[in-house]
């Protein structure tokens, strides 16, 4: 830890404690033309020194607008145009451009979400490192590079010598996102401001990056705002969590007791949407949602502004609730938690629980033919040559996969970005042409049929994407993008009945079929995926594959496009290929795991013994990094730091994939490739010693 | 940061509506404008002007702008603001033409290029590259010259020259969308190639192509000009701007044969110009000013 700069006393840190932010009253609002947003209405909350403060709430909640707020970083037509902002004393909204640079970088520093746009692709590490340092004028040049040198290596990054002479773009997200932390870190400042800084990367790098900002706070004693969405994170990392919902602060209080007891109605929701990785409800697989959409940031009801979408409603809600306090340390905005009574758990609540799936078909399926049957699938994308003469190189996305997916089933597939998890979906859904190897579909060899061949097949299988923002063509209204499908196969044969069917299809899905005559903008993201949804089973298809089709929305949204996609499954008979990055989601509705690594199958398993008993350590990792929604939970858990990053696609490890970032590897497994062999009953892994890890 | 000189309390007002107006749509509205006011003057030059393009009145020559002759007379005392007027409707049609046929053929061909990939592309784009290489006006001049003087000829000409442009940028275009999720999802529906290229993607890249269509009329209308100021354009007794302005440049004196064709240019272009720059920002409002 030599990341102090030498030859200088210590700041003058204050004393642990006091208060080194004070908001009061905030009020941020976006001139627009069609009127005034209230982006942050009358926020107020406070950071100690060393304290770590959580910030959650869905998009649009005006969460990134109080971050961006505090540093004065708004841009017409934002202004603030009321409250108080005090750091370390100091009135920031009365300070000067002067002021203001001190202030930032300083005393307050921020990391954003997308690491991948938040350097300066022209110039490299080091020199943007040593800029912002060398701009406050606290370091010299050389100070300032070995100052960068050893804060990159307090981050975590190997040879940080070598890496401060690197360009951002040969660093990966996670990299970058060390960088941002070693360039926030960089002139001490008193408090970090951290928004949304794990959303884009992967759980294993998620929770290196999580134990990162955490072990920061601890040694170097500043205070952290973690801006998130996701509970888990938060439940992680911060002492203290406010809630925010249209602007407001709703809840407020220790994070422990906010989660475990939440009291406010929406903090109430936001927890129960949310599939539990560490407990599993086996009677039902839909999970707890909150009806409707927020309000309109243009016309804010004059009541409780959550009152239209709560279960809990009372006459009362139609005037507007104060934040006030409802347990010792702990606020909330309700009236009906105002007396100090806690939430129903939601069995209790109006929400109830759809009916017990039906039961799931038993091994004796044996005997009946899978739908999907892929043998040695593999997937080399060709790379530009080095040169006129160099050797031709290749991605090697999908390399050798054999999968057996039963009618009826929902297989999920999971495993980091880069894995091969997206690519094997497109081969079997024949966007792309595979290199080598077999799909049979209901019985057809799909693998290398022409485009004509597969069209009546296509009826059958149908894909759900992962954007719910590029999967709809821009210029087609709902009713043309239903449609054009539907009549493309000539399932209709008049414009009647074409209509009716695009009304059912909006039905089945949730939406208003008065909607058809609507473009894609007018939509929300949620709203969007149900069009995609629709879409896909427009053609009456039997199996669906689905491309992290929840993972761009807001959690209470996710929970309603699982809960639609399982009556679907039920309603229609559907199979599906699912695929996400969320563990905790794919435990909750699939019935057999895969799980991906580099290209290869690391394990398969049916979803409940691959998170109790897993046998490949790759497994035990991914599991293992998940964060859990549960302040209590998560700290009895022994995490696994996974470390590094996956070796590249393009040239991958000898033997076993991972053994590069294996705790057990041997001699063998850079020699012998592990075959994928069962251990267990329907319980696959590729590992030469499964499960002693 | 727009604030940062401001005390932050001080709450200035937000520039009004008018303001706002006229600088986001001020200049679009003006190039607009001017357009139109071209067009009016194309269609009604036969009103606007008592005489004919082509009377020849050797009694009157190169007399300055007076109440008879509102923009004075030229070589052949023939009315230079009748020319200006009936020149316009060449000019506009001309210019036009050729980039809304070039853009028609430079955009199934960028667009097929793209979509189909392979061997195909790379022959199309290197036959593009070729074309580009050679500075557009000697390629036009060259074509023309080999073609015959005359109006149809010199529109061919410059379509071989001006399809290009339109074929790197459809390409582009195409090869962006082509990787989005509702292209895969139509790829998935088993829709034909054809129909995905046409219904799906070009629809989804004709903004940037609008855009370019917009800002290259005025162009068009330059490089016409400018062959027929060479006289490869017109045949001679055509009004035309380009050689309107050729017939003056020798004349020093009598300053408005070649001023008022010149200006004349230069306003449409301009109006193109700025509707272009216009529809650019309404098209893309990441270039939204505030």
């Amino acid at each position: 830890m030599d990341a102090a700069p030498p030859n200088r006393s210590p700041r003058t840190a204050p004393a642990a404690g006091s208060l080194v932010l004070d908001v009061r009253d905030l009020q941020t609002q976006f001139f627009t033309d069609a009127g005034i947003v209230r982006a942050v209405d009358g926020v107020s909350f406070s950071v100690s020194a060393g304290e770590t403060l959580g910030i959650v709430g869905e998009s649009g909640s005006g969460k990134s607008v109080t971050a961006l707020s505090l540093m004065r970083l708004l841009d017409e037509p934002s202004r603030i145009v009321g409250g108080e902002i005090r750091f370390q004393g100091r009135d920031v909204l009365a300070m000067d451009a002067e002021e203001l640079r001190k202030l930032r970088g300083e005393g307050i520093a921020m990391v954003f979400q997308d690491p991948m746009t938040s350097l300066n692709p022209v110039l490299r590490i080091a020199r943007q490192l040593a800029e912002t340092m060398q701009a406050h004028g606290r370091f010299t040049r050389e100070q300032a590079t070995s100052r960068a040198i050893s804060l990159l290596g307090r981050m975590g990054i190997t040879a940080p010598e070598r890496a401060i002479n690197s360009y951002p773009h040969q660093f990966s997200g996670g990299m970058r996102q060390r960088v941002m932390l070693a360039m926030g870190f960089s002139n001490e400042p008193a408090l970090l401001i951290a928004d949304e800084p794990t959303t884009a990367l992967d759980v294993t790098i998620q929770a290196q990056i999580l134990g990162l900002i955490a072990e920061l706070n601890r040694d170097f004693g500043a205070a952290i705002i973690l801006i998130s969405h996701a509970l888990g994170v938060i439940a992680n990392v911060c002492q203290r969590v406010i809630v925010m919902y249209a602007g407001e602060v709703v809840e407020e209080g220790p994070t422990e007791q906010v989660l475990a007891d939440p009291r406010h109605p929406y903090t109430w929701a936001l927890i129960n949407a949310v599939p539990r990785i560490d407990r599993h409800v086996p009677d039902t697989r839909r999970l707890v949602t909150i009806e409707g959409t927020p309000p309109d940031p243009l016309a804010m009801p004059s009541g409780c502004r959550f009152a239209p979408r709560c279960p809990f409603r009372i006459a009362q809600c139609d005037q507007h609730p104060a934040l006030i306090e409802v347990a010792p340390g702990r606020k909330a905005r309700c009236w009906v938690t105002q007396a100090g009574e806690p939430l129903p758990p939601p069995a209790t609540a109006r929400l109830a629980a759809g009916p017990p799936r039906a039961a799931q078909p038993s091994p004796a399926q044996d005997v009946t033919p899978p739908l999907l049957s892929v043998r040695g699938l593999v997937k080399h994308f060709a790379l530009p040559r080095e040169g006129f003469f160099g050797k031709g190189r290749y991605v090697h996305a999908v390399d050798g996969v054999d999968l057996d997916v039963m009618p009826g089933e929902t297989v999920g597939l999971v495993g980091e970005s880069g894995c091969g998890k997206s690519t094997f979906a497109r081969l079997v859904a024949r966007i792309h042409e595979p290199s080598a190897g077999s799909i049979r579909f209901a019985g057809h060899e799909i693998a290398d049929a022409s485009a004509s061949a597969i069209r009546p097949l296509r009826r059958r299988m149908q894909m759900v994407f992962q954007d719910p923002y590029a999967s709809l063509n821009p210029r087609m209204t709902v009713a043309d993008i239903l449609s054009e499908p539907i009549r493309f196969h000539g399932l209709t044969k008049t414009a009647g009945e074409t209509r009716e069917r695009v009304e059912e299809l909006l039905t089945a899905v949730g939406l208003n079929p008065k909607m058809a005559i609507r473009y894609p903008h007018e939509f929300s993201g949620g709203q969007r995926q149900r069009i995609s949804i629709a879409r896909a089973l427009a053609l009456k298809p039997d199996f669906i594959i689905a491309d992290e089709p929840i993972s761009s929305l807001d959690v209470n949204i996710q929970a309603q496009i699982i809960n639609l996609l399982i009556d679907l499954q039920e309603k229609f008979q559907l199979t599906y290929l699912f695929i996400a990055h969320d563990l905790a989601v794919v435990r909750h509705i699939c019935d057999r795991i895969v799980v991906f690594y580099l290209g290869k199958v690391m394990e398969i398993a049916p979803a409940a013994d691959l998170f109790t008993a897993s046998l490949h350590p790759y497994t035990r990792y991914l599991i293992s990094a998940v964060p859990i929604p549960d302040a209590d939970a998560e700290r009895r858990r022994t995490r696994l730091p996974l470390a590094g990053e996956p070796p590249s696609a393009v040239d991958p490890p000898s033997g076993c994939r991972f053994r590069t970032r294996c705790p057990i590897a041997q001699p063998i497994c850079a020699e012998v490739t592990p075959p994928l062999a069962t251990h267990r009953d329907g319980h696959l892994a590729a590992c030469h010693f499964p499960g002693q890890f | 940061m727009a604030d940062a000189a401001l005390p932050a309390r001080a709450i200035a007002p937000v520039a009004s509506k008018r303001r706002r107006w006229m600088r986001r749509y001020g200049l679009p509205t003006l190039g607009a404008l001017v357009i139109v006011i071209w067009i009016v003057v194309a269609i009604a030059a036969p009103i606007l002007s008592p005489y004919l393009p082509v009377t020849v009145d050797v009694t009157a020559r190169l007399r300055p702008p007076s109440w008879r002759h509102w923009l004075g007379t030229d070589v052949l005392g023939r009315d230079v603001f009748t020319r200006l007027v009936y020149g316009t409707r060449i000019s506009l049609t001309t210019g036009v033409i050729v980039v809304l046929v070039g853009a028609l053929i430079g955009t199934l061909v960028g667009g097929i290029a793209a979509y189909l990939r392979g061997r195909l592309e790379e022959l199309i784009m290197r036959i593009t590259d070729l074309v580009l290489c050679f500075p557009p006006i000697i390629l036009a001049m060259a074509i023309a010259a080999a073609l015959g003087i005359g109006t149809t000829n010199t529109i061919i000409a410059m379509l071989v020259v001006w399809w290009p442009k339109f074929a790197r940028l459809a390409r582009s275009l195409v090869l962006v969308q082509r990787s989005q999720e509702y292209v895969e999802a139509a790829v998935v529906m088993g829709l034909s190639p054809a129909r995905i290229l046409l219904r799906h993607i070009i629809p989804n890249s004709i903004g940037p192509l609008i855009v370019l269509v917009t800002l290259d009329i005025g162009n068009a209308i330059i490089t016409f000009a400018g062959l027929s100021f060479l006289g490869l354009g017109v045949i001679p007794p055509t009004p035309e701007w380009g050689s309107m302005v050729s017939e003056g440049r020798e004349l020093i004196e009598q300053w408005w044969v070649a001023a008022f064709p010149g200006l004349a240019i230069l306003t449409v272009v301009l109006g193109f110009n700025f509707l272009g720059d216009g529809i650019r920002d309404w098209l893309d409002p990441r270039s939204r000013r505030r």
